[in-house]
């Protein structure tokens, strides 16, 4: 009873409010938004440096763009993958799909188990449709046309006399469901590794043994849930580690290039299990207590041996220097913190084909150990000042002299395999022993790996499915035709979405309706006369 | 023979298929400008078609589906006498030529291989003389079961210039593999990319025709694209195109999944490749989103699967060459 010039609307309350905001983030519109919103939300990742994969990059990336850098690091953009904005996205998106795929499921389960819907009253209105008139009476027509169409896998129903209702491709829905509940499995898996995995990471040179155990690691990443006690102690020695290299074709980009890298191992599962020997190579991992052992890594650890001046060995043994490009020109320090009278610390570059450049100074001119030499600077002092923890790898001079010659210039020494470096001023000697190697070692253990795959591979099954089979209806109705004993049959097709065959199978139907009508009619009309018929005289008109 | 003979006929195959390409290229350009009708036949043509399309739609509905339908639904071009010789025979050069070219860049591929004793998968020169071969031969095939001469310019020019990219740009010697790249997940996981590129290249290629047909059919201007086929079943080809590369590239995505936890210890590890092909497999996926659902039009869904090839191709070119990860190998 309004007043004719106010306007009346009717209006939402909370709950209104939230079924509309749930029906428009569960629509297909909303869906496609978020897809494109969640690739054009992964690019940034890939152009930019990310933490989780090279810190040091991004930390130069960030303190060569003093202004840029803060405040992409602010809004996400270095740690993309891990970042709200990136999760809010696949996040909207899932619950999406799940809003949809479960009320989609409980509709298909309807009608999977429902016959197929009453034929229209007019099939010719519909695009696909054909009629034909056959010698046969309608019920012989309807019986053919309901072995015809079960032949050819329909769902077949007649709802009344005079017609035929079929239906066919609910594989379609079911694989379409198959894969987006496929793809929560995907998530589940991806979940599960995450909180439950681990992966650490270590340096491991020839002759030497590493045991899985927390303290061991050089670096250790556990998940969440994980427990660093229970890892299984299984231990693994690194008896020698071959490298090949490019030696033969010196094109562009080719020579020197990796060839093959094998690392032959000795492992033990636990604590006094019986030895056994393995190889590892770089897409053939060992597979051991539950975790996977890659050879992620190679270099140098060239031998040495530090005397004092009394001829006492202060330090021995292989050192691991870090390479920087790609003909192994690595970085290293050794550290002596028993050296007489004060600990030595050297620094320098280990080439394992040294040549001095004019420019560059000192490079390896290529991967392999063809002329290796060490080239080393020399500091005296405190090498572990406030104890601070420090890069095996880097010496901190921050408390440190650096020794110098008799110029006055710092120390340069320069050592190839069997030379032995007398220090100045009574300080004992550094002799280059040999050159070895180290493997880089990756141990990962991913419990959900086997759940996101059999996911992965159910999500490409019910894609397929999805894609390439077709729901179709076909409907045929019968009425008699003037001139008893015929009948006028009409079949017509409808077909979920595009569908470039259904006019085929329309036309095939209405013949093969027509052929088996009337080869059942002539067979009647035969034996009219005599009072059994043989059925198997009938010839199938398929065949 | 030794390697190197090899790898030099491995070359000789390759340019001999560039030369045979450029033949068919022209030869497919002389058969499109040979479909435009002189104007004044034009003219005529326009007025007797306009009057058969009312004929039909005045008559009573049809017992069977009606001719013009049918003739779309084949998808051929509607010939007619008024094709001259010269443009059908540049065709069937065309067409010759395209087969030729396409058997010229398998024997290439078969060389290469046989030169390094190893699929011959290992950087980009070989991925994109790969792909050019699966892209002409798949084109080749399938225009055995339907007529797409007027889809061939359109692939022998881009095959062309991807084959001059390749051999001017990416060209590297025939040699061995680097050790992350010595598995059988190479064959697996590359040629199953190589294949899925190679068909969402064609699939591309007819939705920007489908594009250009549709947009100037709407604008009522005449031209050469009235004499393609129509733009609905252009659309649908490139949608059978889509739904078939579609599972082929979630295929190599999972595959490069198992490889990637064989050679580098984790399934995923968000490497600017994997990045990208994943962004791929969802612009792709919300082009079949798109076409599915009912608001959206179909040039809206084309649209969509272009920027999706727009990705694949930056996919080749630029993440190998200029973003650093795990993909970028400097023997390219």
């Amino acid at each position: 009873m309004a007043d004719s010039t106010t306007i009346t609307q009717p209006r939402l309350g909370a709950m209104g409010w939230a079924r509309w905001t749930w029906r428009n983030l569960t629509s297909m519109r909303t869906a496609l938004f978020l897809l494109l919103l969640l690739a054009i939300g992964a690019l940034p990742g890939s152009i930019w440096p990310q933490r989780s994969i090279d810190p040091a990059r991004t930390s130069d990336w960030i303190a060569q763009h003093p202004k840029a850098g803060p405040v992409l690091d602010r809004l996400g953009f270095f740690e993309v993958y891990a970042s709200p904005w990136f999760a809010a996205i696949y996040l909207l998106l899932f619950i999406s799909l799940v809003g949809c795929v479960l009320p989609r499921s409980r509709v298909h389960w309807r009608a999977m188990r429902s016959t197929p819907p009453r034929t229209p009253s007019r099939l010719e209105r519909l695009d696909d449709s054909a009629r034909a008139e056959v010698d046969a009476t309608p019920e012989q027509v309807v019986a053919a046309a309901r072995e015809v169409l079960r032949g050819r896998r329909f769902r077949v129903h007649s709802h009344d006399e005079a017609t035929v209702s079929a239906e066919n491709g609910y594989l379609k829905e079911t694989g379409n469901l198959v894969f987006h509940l496929a793809l929560i499995g995907v998530i589940v898996g991806v979940a599960i590794g995450h909180l439950l995995g681990w992966k650490g990471d270590v340096i491991v040179p020839v002759g030497k043994s590493f045991s899985n155990t927390l303290s061991q690691y050089d670096t250790f990443a556990p998940g969440p849930w994980v427990n660093p006690d229970t890892l299984q102690p299984f231990t693994i020695t690194v008896d020698k580690l071959d490298a090949k290299f490019e030696e033969n074709v010196t094109g562009r980009g080719q020579f020197g290039q990796p060839r093959d890298f094998t690392a032959h191992l000795t492992t033990t599962t636990s604590p006094g299990a019986k030895p056994t020997t393995e190889t590892v190579k770089v897409n053939h991992p060992l597979e051991i207590g539950g975790a996977g052992v890659f050879l992620l890594g190679n270099g140098y650890a060239p031998v040495v041996t530090v005397k004092d001046a009394k001829g006492q060995e202060t330090y021995s043994g292989p050192v691991p220097f870090l390479a920087q490009d790609n003909n192994y020109r690595s970085v290293g320090a050794i550290k002596v913190t028993g050296a007489d009278p004060k600990p030595l610390g050297f620094s320098g570059l280990f080439l394992p084909t040294a040549v001095i450049d004019k420019e560059q100074g000192p490079i390896s001119i290529f991967p392999d150990a063809k002329r290796p030499a060490l080239a080393l600077t020399v500091y005296e002092g405190e090498l572990l000042p406030g104890g601070r923890p420090q890069s095996v790898y880097v010496l901190d001079t921050s408390e440190m002299t650096q020794l110098k010659d008799a110029k006055g210039s710092p120390l340069r020494i320069w050592l190839e395999p069997g030379q032995t470096y007398q220090l100045p001023g009574g300080r004992g000697s550094i002799t280059f022993d040999s050159v070895d190697r180290f493997a880089g070692l990756s141990i990962r253990h991913d419990p959900g790996k086997g759940i996101t795959l059999v996911a992965a591979l159910l999500a490409l099954a019910g894609l397929i499915a999805s894609l390439v089979v077709r729901r179709r209806r076909v409907f045929v109705r019968v009425s008699p035709a003037e001139g008893g004993g015929r009948t006028v049959v009409t079949v017509a097709g409808l077909a979920k979405g595009d569908d470039d065959g259904l006019r085929k199978v329309v036309e095939q139907v209405l013949g093969e309706v027509t052929t088996r009508a009337t080869a059942a009619a002539g067979t009647t009309a035969d034996s009219r006369p005599r009072a059994t018929a043989p059925t198997g005289t009938e010839m199938d008109p398929r065949s | 023979m030794t390697n190197e003979t090899l790898a030099g006929y491995a070359n000789l195959s390759l340019y001999s298929a560039m030369a045979v390409f450029t033949i068919a290229m022209v030869c497919h350009a002389i058969y499109l400008a040979g479909l435009l009708p002189a104007r004044d036949r034009a003219v005529a043509k326009d007025a007797t078609s306009a009057r058969e399309r009312e004929l039909v739609g005045a008559g009573a509905p049809a017992e069977t589906v009606s001719a013009p339908a049918a003739a779309a639904a084949a998808g051929s071009p509607t010939d007619g006498p008024e094709l001259s010789k010269r443009a059908r025979s540049a065709a069937g050069i065309a067409s010759t030529t395209t087969w030729l070219g396409g058997l010229l860049l398998l024997a290439s591929v078969v060389l290469r291989g046989l030169s390094v004793d190893r699929w011959p998968l290992g950087n980009m020169f070989e991925f994109a003389v790969m792909g050019s071969m699966f892209t002409s031969l798949a084109y080749s095939i399938w225009s055995t079961r339907r007529d797409l001469r007027w889809l061939g310019l359109f692939i022998t020019g881009p095959v062309l210039l991807v084959l001059g990219m390749a051999v001017a740009v990416w060209y590297t010697e025939a040699a061995e593999l680097l050790p992350s790249l010595k598995s059988y997940w190479l064959v697996i996981h590359v040629t199953v990319a190589v294949i899925s590129t190679a068909l969402f290249t064609l699939a591309a290629a007819a939705t920007g025709i489908y594009l250009l047909k549709d947009a100037f059919q709407r604008s009522g201007r005449a031209s050469v694209l009235d004499r393609f086929p129509d733009a609905p079943s252009i659309e649908r080809t490139a949608y059978g195109l889509h739904i078939v590369a579609f599972p082929l590239w979630t295929f190599t995505l999972i595959a490069g999944a198992i490889w990637a936890r064989q050679a580098w210890a984790s399934y995923w590890n968000w490497d600017p490749k994997e990045v990208w092909t994943f962004v791929i497999w969802v612009v792709y996926a919300a082009y079949l989103h798109s076409r599915a659902t009912s608001g959206i039009s179909r040039q809206t869904a084309a649209w969509i699967s272009l920027a999706g090839y727009a990705c694949v191709i930056v996919n080749f070119a630029v993440v190998n060459v200029f973003f650093v990860g795990q993909h970028s190998y400097s023997g390219l």
